[in-house]
């Protein structure tokens, strides 16, 4: 269950919040299309990591992961730049 | 020690011994001066301000907000369309609850362009959660601005001080100066809870607040107002025990036995109190109730002076553009809504773009007031004084 919001009085003064609370904000939800990434065409050039706005590309050990869905708002700059002979990310329609 | 100062030196001065730790400026006619004399004392060392001149008051009052944000105590100067220019970002400073402090001159805003007094500017910003403070004199402006300090850090919210365009900043008078050690002394040192430049403790400042949380940060901005009389009234009480200068949010002037009155801010207070002491000379039992602290609105102290007359004549040296006069008559209007006593109110709206108010037009004023008690009826609540053509 979501903690109840606070009230107005136990809010910090002056619109201070702890560094990094960006994190917390989970954009993913704003989507309306959905990138797929596919592990096998993907040639780990890292041109979609590199143009991400969002820092929603997962990379570990010198590789694509995946895409973090809590982040990625679905704006299509990923399937766009991966090159064209490979075309391992595909923008379908998000179904929630 | 007793100098001769105008308006704009004795805020320098003021600024000079409160030394704050950054002034970032730009300057704009007729408030100049003040910044300008101020860049003077860094350039000799005799503070050690970090100083910003910028391209633009938008500029001088985002740098304040920053460096306020770093913990810093801040003040600039500036004066109608700068005013104009920084108006974005006065709701920020006041959002972020930055106790920054202006000096403000007092100038007509554009257009037509002019350079003179009238209150147009300051009141223009009047919603933006600053408080304001509408100083008479040049010792007021001067003490006011050492008081403003304390108030805003006390409050956590950002001050403007007024003084006059011309009459006050370019107007040399006596004024009695606190001693350079006194200052700091009063002042104390500001105690920020947070700081930009804190890289151990990391904060996020003024993130995107949507309809989730919005209210609740506006509403406890405003709660704060709430509290900012008891804190200016206390500031006030202290700056006289200590320095034997004494102001109330309210002023009046020989208001005791008085049956009318005039009600004004600025300048004006001090050249109506002539008026008065020459018509009680005359066994005319006269008043003046001057408004100083204009934001927050100062309701027990207004209420409890304006009930004591007949009738009120209400100047205001700018006009709301509503068509239902200045904001000085529309606020005593509004408070007094609930008194089962109210005294006949007429609003003058005088002085634009700088058109002298003289003593005579004063008492000429206070005539009429007499007139209006004598038949009980005021023919037109709202006149244009001093203006050719009415």
């Amino acid at each position: 269950m979501k903690k109840e919001k606070e009230g107005w009085k136990e809010l910090p003064i002056g619109l201070v919040l702890e560094g990094g609370s960006s994190k917390r904000f989970e954009t993913g939800d704003w989507r309306s299309e959905k990138p797929i990434w596919d592990e096998k065409k993907c040639t780990n050039c890292f041109i979609c990591w590199i143009y991400c706005p969002d820092s929603a590309i997962i990379v570990k050990d010198g590789k694509v992961q995946g895409i973090d869905y809590r982040y990625c708002k679905g704006c299509g700059i990923c399937a766009e730049e991966c090159p064209p002979k490979v075309q391992a990310i595909k923008m379908v329609r998000e179904e929630k | 020690m007793i100098v001769a100062r105008t308006g704009n030196e004795a805020m320098a001065e003021a600024m000079r011994q409160i030394n704050p730790d950054v002034v970032a400026a730009y300057p704009i006619t007729p408030a100049t001066e003040v910044v300008q004399l101020f860049s003077t004392f860094v350039h000799d060392g005799t503070v050690s301000t970090q100083f910003v001149p910028a391209e633009s008051e938008h500029s001088a009052i985002s740098a304040c907000v920053g460096a306020s944000s770093a913990g810093a105590r801040v003040m600039t100067s500036t004066s109608s369309q700068g005013l104009a220019l920084m108006h974005e970002i006065l709701f920020i400073a006041a959002g972020l609850r930055l106790p920054i402090v202006i000096c403000l001159v007092n100038r007509s805003l554009s257009s037509p362009i002019n350079i003179h007094c009238d209150h147009s500017d300051s009141l223009a910003s009047r919603d933006s959660g600053w408080i304001q403070i509408f100083t008479e004199n040049t010792q007021e402006a001067y003490d006011t601005t050492l008081m403003a300090v304390k108030i805003a850090e006390k409050a956590l919210l950002p001050a403007m001080v007024t003084t006059d365009g011309f009459i006050i900043s370019h107007g040399m008078e006596r004024v009695e100066l606190v001693g350079d050690a006194e200052v700091p002394k009063f002042l104390g040192e500001r105690k920020a809870k947070t700081s930009l430049l804190d890289v151990d403790n990391p904060i996020t400042l003024g993130a995107l607040d949507l309809q989730d949380y919005f209210f609740e940060h506006k509403r406890s901005e405003i709660d704060a107002m709430n509290h900012v009389l008891p804190i200016i009234d206390e500031v006030q009480k202290e700056f006289g025990k200590k320095f034997g200068r004494n102001y109330n949010t309210v002023d009046e002037y020989k208001m005791d036995d008085a049956e009318v009155a005039i009600l004004a801010m600025g300048s004006t207070g001090g050249t109506g109190k002539v008026a008065v002491d020459r018509l009680r000379e005359q066994g005319k039992k006269v008043g003046l109730i001057r408004c100083r602290v204009y934001r927050p609105f100062p309701k027990g102290a207004m209420l409890k002076a304006v009930s004591k007359v007949k009738v009120l004549g209400i100047m205001d040296r700018a006009d709301t553009m509503s068509t239902l006069g200045g904001h000085l008559y529309n606020e005593c209007r509004s408070i007094l809504y609930d008194s089962e006593e109210r005294p006949i109110m007429k609003n003058y709206i005088y002085g634009l773009g700088g058109r002298d108010i003289s003593i005579e037009e004063i008492e000429d004023i206070y005539a009429e007031l007499f007139n209006i008690q004598k038949s009980g009826e005021v023919d037109k609540e709202i006149v244009y004084y001093g203006v050719r053509g009415e």
